[in-house]
């Protein structure tokens, strides 16, 4: 079997929504045969040799990742790392940038992870080399943190001609942090523009590492990338562990097939596995019966067991993937044994509104919404209404490129067109009234919807999150970037020229300031040449307001707010602004007020229709005009009516939805 | 039952107009004429109409064609239905041609009414409007045409031109209030998708009039009209000693009317061929084309949709509202036989929402707008036809 680039297969196994009522075939990619033959050797361990693995004993394993900045190559160097090891065939096909999402292309991020093993001799000694990928963007750095645990060591790539970038910094210490050996790489060296010195001299400068470690390969031709495996085996270290040990294994990904349920994707801290043992979750505690093991290469290939040290799949009966959540620990039935540290369920960080555009559409949307939770369950899905948009869900994401994954996977994939409102984040008030603390039951609560929020009589203290950003530019752009996060409440810590031309900046930002169009601003200001990273930095104190929305002095619901204080002037103007364009004038005049609490802080007046009657109405157009007025009228019935004031649903749709969909 | 000719022959395209009407280098007169006179035949006989209440020529430019022409077609409708002596017969003029020798002919034709499309008694506004003619050319005219027609001359006036102020609008009808007979016509100015003012507007060479201003143009005219002794029978339609258009209220009295020319469209029963209901009928639109279908088939209809008795009623209440005298019980009950006027708005609903806030009437006279009410017409009509569409 051919497998073609970005192992092909695994892709299209985890992205084609693949429903269960289509024939299997035709969920294949198409250079695979179709029929009988291709479907057993994939899905089966039929008539098929099982691989033993006690071959390789713990001395002879190397687990490391490939981290590196958007499209500095690191889904290329995997291809050449898998043709040279020959776990697939070296052809023209094995280009990263099959099937991606757009979304995925113009980040250039990965949303779901590959895996393989790889079997290589060195000076006569046959290793097995297990290639962990990782997720490439900070709203996965959980799912990044969990793959590196399963690591002893990373490659470390950055592009000989763009230098470090905000991501690089970001992963080399999630590495650094992990206690991983670190091998830097400078890729493309084959470009004109490449300048390796200046990339090992910033390498040196930030990370500290020696010039002399990094090695100067292209992977797009080949160059020294035998080098780099040869690095992976002399510097990284093997995994410290016992098959005598009880089992203990380390779920780091897992997917979810149509056919066979939950597939997890394991690393062996411990022990040994094979069919039949029965395993439980130490985090659900269930207890389940091994079906299958085996490595992947970067299929599924089926072996008799999986040893300590080793690195690969289990197939045991899951019906969810949440019940094979990432960083949960695995043991043998009745022989517990201490989880590896770490664990947290996934924790949304972003939340948005979802309805579907025609209310029509409300089962279709459901039914997608539920297949694409299938392979992702670090989306959380909740029910909601709202008077003005109708019946929908709030969605919550690890972050604002994985909303706008899943969003840009369901209208590509299940063809659903959505209204997605603007992203909130989850604040936190700490109470103070007796009576709350009782009703909720603790004092520290978080706060999801505006309609929730707590009086500030109540509370002792909001809280909102933060994040540490990471932003690597040409030191042309400091100005304006320095402006850029000011404007959005961010606290330097951290300034440092990584070489003449390009600064690191570190800022502290509120979540908030960065989910609605942060990274947007930041590349139109630096014509796309800044770069920009994230990780979760926890909660700070904020004074928080909640912000009503009224109309003639009835407050919409759905508009209000919560917002930092110094942030609610402009943030009212902008939307009773937004609002006044977007009503359209009535028999009456309509004050349009931003409120927090009694207080008015922003108004604009929508005034009364004068004059509303066309000039000329004669025998001739009357058909045009009486379609026009019909729908006016038929428009009557969709308007959802605030006091006396109908408000259409346009305008709604005009002032929640993202900026970024004008 | 009206007759309204269409003439889609302009010499000129004027910068807001977005009529059906074509500026050609030379017209066969004689072939257009010819095909109007056919098809008024074939659609009077279709109709089974009787007796013909009204005729406007309309177009287009119908002060264009020569008086031969309308009589030619006149004497068809006589023809062909009983026109009598009494009846509206109305030529659509404008100054640039209408000339005492025209307008004489056109009444020997049997021409009886002129609406004069003056537009503007300002030289400026007429160069923006794209109009052929003069101020002074205007007042020519419409002095002929008095002298001609008397008491039965109307000028048309646009207000609300990018640019104008209300002082100016103020000034321009009180000189016109000075010129004209005993109707007069005031449209503001509707800014057509696809003409060549509304294109200069939205590239921002000619200013957005703004929604007050035209607010206050307006009221400021119905009032000087009313103080001038005239009678604001319609949204843009004022007439003094009784001088009202009977043809153009038979549009929105919701009577019979045949459209017969490129484009014309019509409201009848086609009895004569077995026809029970209403239909709404338009006929091609482009004027060669036409009369390849008059030619071959004697008449030219492009399009006929039966109106549903609710849509008969919709358009019964859209027109009807536009003049003073609204709806009458009587009118209503014609189209709608089982459900009264008080039946469908004089329950609770949003026309009696709009009754309280003073924009509607419903009484003993019908169904109506208050003087404040006809301004928003626009704004009622949805409502309305939603309380209707739920009976």
């Amino acid at each position: 079997v051919v497998l073609a680039g970005r192992t092909a297969m695994w892709w299209a196994r985890l992205r084609s929504p693949c429903p269960a009522a289509v024939p299997l075939p035709l969920c294949l990619p198409p250079w695979l045969p179709a029929g009988p033959v291709a479907r057993e050797r994939l899905y089966s361990s039929h008539g098929k040799e099982k691989l033993d693995m006690s071959m390789y004993p713990v001395e002879s394993i190397r687990n490391f990742s490939i981290i590196a900045h958007v499209d500095h190559g690191k889904s290329t160097l995997a291809d050449r790392l898998l043709e040279i090891t020959g776990t697939i065939v070296k052809t023209d096909r094995n280009k990263q940038v099959l099937d991606k999402l757009q979304v995925e292309r113009e980040r250039g991020i990965t949303v779901k992870a590959q895996s393989a093993s790889l079997f290589y001799n060195h000076e006569g000694v046959n290793y097995l080399l297990n290639l962990i990928d990782t997720p490439g963007h900070v709203d996965f750095s959980y799912e990044v943190s969990r793959s590196l645990s399963a690591c002893q060591g990373v490659i470390l790539v950055v592009d000989a001609n763009e230098g470090i970038q905000a991501q690089t910094v970001a992963n080399f210490y999630l590495a650094f942090e992990a206690q991983l050996a670190i091998i830097p790489v400078i890729n493309k060296i084959d470009l004109k523009n490449a300048d390796p010195e200046r990339v090992e001299k910033q390498i040196e400068k930030l990370f500290d590492i020696p010039i002399h470690e990094c090695v100067r390969i292209s992977a797009k031709l080949g160059t020294n990338v035998e080098k780099v495996l040869q690095k992976v085996i002399e510097k990284i270290p093997p995994p410290q562990c016992n098959t005598a040990d009880p089992l203990k294994a380390l779920v780091f990904d897992s997917t979810f097939d149509h056919y066979r349920g939950v597939i997890a994707n394991i690393a062996l801290f411990g022990g040994e596995i094979q069919k039949g043992h029965k395993i439980v979750s130490a985090h659900t505690k269930k207890r389940y019966e091994v079906n299958e093991v085996g490595i992947l290469t970067p299929n599924e290939q089926p072996t008799h067991k999986l040893y300590a040290g080793q690195v690969g799949y289990l197939i045991a009966g899951m019906k969810e993937v949440t019940e094979a959540q990432i960083g949960d620990t695995l043991f043998l039935y009745k022989q517990p044994v201490e989880p590896l540290p770490g664990f947290k369920s996934a924790k949304p960080m972003v939340f948005a509104g979802m309805y579907p555009i025609d209310q029509t559409e409300y089962n279709n949307l459901k039914s997608a919404l539920e297949r694409l939770t299938l392979n992702d369950s670090s989306v959380t899905v909740h029910r909601d209404s709202s008077l003005a948009l109708g019946a929908g869900w709030r969605l919550g994401f690890l972050g604002l490129l994985h909303m706008e994954v899943f969003n840009q996977r369901l209208e590509q994939e299940y063809n659903m067109s959505v209204i997605l409102t603007a992203p909130t984040v989850p604040y936190k008030a700490i109470l103070s009234s007796a009576k709350l603390i009782k009703e909720y039951g603790k004092a520290e609560i978080t706060i999801i919807s505006p309609a929730h929020f707590p009086d500030k009589l109540s509370v002792s203290e909001y809280l909102e999150p933060t994040v540490l950003g990471t932003i690597v530019t040409p030191h042309e752009y400091i100005g304006k970037i320095i402006a850029l996060c000011q404007d959005r409440r961010a606290v330097q810590k951290d300034m440092l020229y990584i070489d003449e031309r390009r600064v690191m900046l570190k800022y502290l930002f509120p979540l908030n300031e960065i989910v609605v169009d942060f990274y947007d601003a930041l590349k139109s200001l630096s014509s796309g040449y800044a770069s920009f990273d994230y990780e979760d930095a926890g909660y700070q104190a904020a004074d928080l307001i909640k912000m009503d929305i009224l109309l003639n002095g009835n407050p919409v619901e759905e508009l209000s707010t919560i917002i930092h204080n110094d942030k609610a002037y402009a943030t009212g103007k902008y939307l009773c602004e937004r609002l006044k364009d977007s009503i359209p004038r009535q028999l009456f005049e309509i004050a349009i007020q931003a409120a927090i609490g009694k207080k008015i802080i922003a108004r604009e007046t929508l005034k009364a229709y004068r004059k509303n009657v066309v000039a000329k109405c004669y025998g001739g157009d009357i058909t045009r005009r009486m379609k026009l007025l019909k729908r006016q009228a038929e428009g009557k019935k969709l308007m959802r009516k605030i006091g006396n004031v109908e408000v259409p649903k346009d305008a709604f749709i005009r002032v929640l939805k993202r900026q970024t969909d004008k | 039952s009206a007759l309204c000719p269409q003439w889609p022959y302009c010499r000129k395209h004027c910068s807001y107009c977005n009529f059906n009407k074509y500026v050609v280098p030379a017209v066969d007169e004689a072939a257009m004429g010819a095909c109007l006179v056919r098809e008024a035949r074939t659609l009077l006989r279709l109709s089974q109409v009787q007796s013909i209440t009204s005729v406007f020529f309309g177009g287009g430019t119908p002060s264009l064609a020569s008086p031969a022409t309308i009589a030619a077609v006149l004497d068809a409708v006589a023809s062909a239905a009983h026109l009598p002596a009494s009846a509206e017969v109305t030529l659509e003029a404008n100054p640039s041609s209408a000339s005492t020798s025209r307008l004489a002919g056109f009444r020997a034709a049997g021409i009886n009414r002129l609406s004069i499309g003056v537009q503007s008694l300002d030289d400026a506004e007429l160069q923006l409007l794209g109009r052929e003619h003069t101020a002074a050319e205007a007042w020519g005219a419409v002095e002929v045409a008095r002298g001609l027609f008397p008491g039965r001359t109307s000028l048309d006036l646009i207000f609300g031109l990018p640019g104008q102020s209300l002082g100016t609008w103020a000034r321009g009808l009180e000189v016109a209030l000075g010129l004209c007979d005993n109707h007069i016509s005031l449209y503001q100015l509707t800014l057509e998708r696809g003409t060549a003012l509304a294109a200069q507007v939205s590239r921002g060479a000619q200013p957005t009039p703004p929604q007050d201003l035209l607010a206050d143009m307006y009221q400021t005219a119905r009032a000087m009209l009313v103080a001038a002794g005239f009678q604001h029978y319609e949204v843009s339609n004022f007439a003094r000693k009784g001088a009202l258009s009977t043809h153009n209220l038979s549009y929105w009295r919701a009577e019979q009317y045949i459209g017969v020319g490129p484009g014309a469209h019509g409201r009848f029963v086609p009895w004569g061929e077995g026809g029970r209901s209403r239909e709404a009928r338009v006929q091609t639109l482009e004027p060669d084309a036409w009369m390849r279908e008059v030619q071959s088939q004697g008449h030219g209809t492009r399009r006929r949709v039966v109106l549903s008795p609710l849509e008969q009623l919709e358009e019964v209440l859209a027109l009807g509202l536009r003049t003073d005298e609204g709806i009458s019980h009587e009118r209503w009950r014609h189209f709608s036989p089982h459900l009264s006027l008080e039946a469908v708005f004089g329950v609770p609903g949003e026309a009696r929402a709009l009754q309280q806030q003073g924009w509607l009437l419903l009484d003993g006279g019908g169904l109506r707008c208050t003087w404040e009410g006809l301004a928003v017409l626009d704004s009622l009509l949805p409502d309305l036809l939603c309380q209707l569409q739920r009976r």
